[in-house]
């Protein structure tokens, strides 16, 4: 279980913080939803669950990060590596630049941890499988698209097994089949226990794979439930969050009146 | 340089350059690399000796106030000589050994995964960095920069291209940084390698020669023993 407990954190040279008295948990199998406008503090709340920050951004950090119920800032960076993924929106930001491959970059973590060559090709081959993307194992990193990149980052972070996996908008470029890969891949993660945390404005990606959504509003917790009542709670517009498209669809459906077998049906259809 | 005169280098070209090259098939790749990257250089080192070594006596042609001497034309294709090996080896060694190879034995070695990823991140980065500015090239231009024309239109438009390529560069880096440490990279100790350059026993053998004739050459030319050659 990945917690945070009473969680504040302001930037260096920050006047005010970014994330105030934050207190979530994150069960092991579960896929927790974040959503908020932009700025609301939904990438600070990335940095600080993988234990970047502050330890790579630099800035202060009221209130702890629990791992396993353990407090992980006495941890080292790179002990975190096997325990916390993160991946960015940006997919260039997150190829090493250094791999001629797919597979050497997917390779690329697990080769840090220094594990022994035949877990490195098993997971290597795993993350590339569990994505689909084995066909690009040979192309050059460099040259694929952007949503292509954002795969292999994702497959790259896969690789390294992290029994908690962090994601900052990790669909922001890819297309709907790319997205679905995506879901896809979490949802049978999360099924084999991992905890996960995405961060999104696709709130139809969330509403298909998560369990429970927390809204954040200037780096507050507003809303933390079941992810059919946040994603179908009336004042997402006015927190900055566009609802569902079945949510919307639904209303709708209210306020123009559809009743009895009309609704029953597309409720059905949209279930 | 340790051989002297123009027989030295043009047979060490020959034999470590040209034969090896060929060896490897990339002989006519390496001869347009070479000749592009030798003769700006070439010229001015053949006008410059041919026609201004200070004693030369014997004059081969005049053109106007200079004259072309039989001693500057010997120094300048000895130094020609000279270069022709340096550029052969370099194009030779650029050509037959992918950078991600050379870093990865230096790495098998022992030398610091930090310093073999400084080395190869700053090669790889360079294809990237010239499709940034291609990009920021053609978004400017949409939006009225003028990158053509006259040098001074030219050089003008140097500073709205550069500035967002180097600002976009290292503004990325902290994300790229963090998205390292997230995979492990500051681990202390070795990290696994997927896969090590082959290296057979006749390359090992090539190497041990080519070292071991260092010193050989230096002890022949301290001798007088190569006093032929030049």
């Amino acid at each position: 279980m990945l917690a945070l407990e009473s969680v504040s954190y302001r930037y260096a040279g920050a006047l005010r913080p970014s994330l105030h008295d934050i207190s979530l948990e994150l069960r092991d199998g579960e896929v927790l939803g974040l959503v908020g406008a932009s700025e609301s503090g939904k990438t600070t709340l990335c940095l600080v669950a993988s234990g970047l920050a502050p330890r790579t951004v630099g800035g202060t950090l009221g209130g702890r990060l629990l791992l396993d119920g353990a407090d992980a800032a006495p941890l080292a960076i790179h002990h975190l590596a096997g325990r916390v993924g993160i991946a960015f929106a940006s997919p260039a930001t997150q190829l090493s630049g250094v791999a001629g491959t797919v597979y050497e970059e997917v390779a690329f973590g697990p080769m840090n941890l220094g594990l022994p060559l035949p877990e490195v090709i098993a997971r290597t081959d795993g993350a590339l499988a569990s994505l689909r993307i084995e066909a690009l194992a040979d192309r050059d990193p460099a040259r694929l698209s952007g949503g292509q990149q954002q795969l292999v980052a994702i497959a790259g972070l896969l690789a390294l097994a992290p029994a908690h996996l962090i994601l900052d908008e990790p669909t922001a470029q890819l297309d709907p089949a790319g997205t679905a890969m995506v879901a896809e891949a979490l949802a049978r993660l999360a099924a084999e226990g991992a905890s996960i945390l995405v961060a999104e404005h696709k709130t139809d990606l969330l509403a298909g794979i998560c369990a429970r959504v927390a809204l954040l509003d200037a780096g507050r917790v507003v809303l933390d439930g079941p992810a059919g009542e946040v994603l179908s709670d009336p004042r997402l517009p006015e927190l900055g969050v566009a609802a569902p498209a079945a949510a919307r669809l639904r209303r709708s459906a209210r306020a123009a009146q559809l009743t009895g077998d009309a609704l029953a049906r597309l409720d059905g259809a949209l279930a | 340089m340790i051989l002297g005169g123009i027989a030295g280098p043009a047979a060490l070209v020959v034999a470590a350059v040209l034969a090896p090259a060929a060896v490897a098939g990339v002989l006519g790749r390496l001869l347009r690399a070479s000749l592009l990257l030798t003769v700006p250089i070439a010229l001015s080192v053949l006008a410059i000796n041919v026609f201004f070594f200070p004693g030369g006596a014997t004059v081969l042609l005049r053109i106007g106030p200079f004259a072309a001497t039989a001693e500057g034309l010997s120094f300048a294709t000895e130094v020609l000589a000279r270069i022709g090996a340096i550029s052969g080896a370099i194009t030779l060694f650029y050509l037959t050994t992918p950078p991600a190879a050379l870093v990865l034995d230096l790495e098998r070695r022992g030398v610091s995964p930090r310093v073999t990823f400084v080395a190869l991140a700053s090669v790889q980065t360079v294809p990237a960095m010239v499709e940034r500015a291609v990009t920021i090239t053609a978004a400017q231009r949409a939006r009225g920069l003028d990158t053509e024309g006259s040098i001074w239109r030219r050089v003008r438009g140097v500073l709205p291209l550069a500035g967002p390529v180097l600002l976009g560069s290292i503004g990325e880096v902290e994300e790229r940084s963090m998205a390292l440490e997230a995979r492990g990279f500051t681990r202390p100790g070795r990290r696994t390698l997927l896969w090590s350059p082959p290296d057979s026993g006749r390359q090992r053998l090539a190497r041990w020669l080519l070292v071991l004739s260092v010193p050989l050459l230096v002890a022949a030319r301290a001798a007088g023993w190569l006093e032929w050659m030049t």
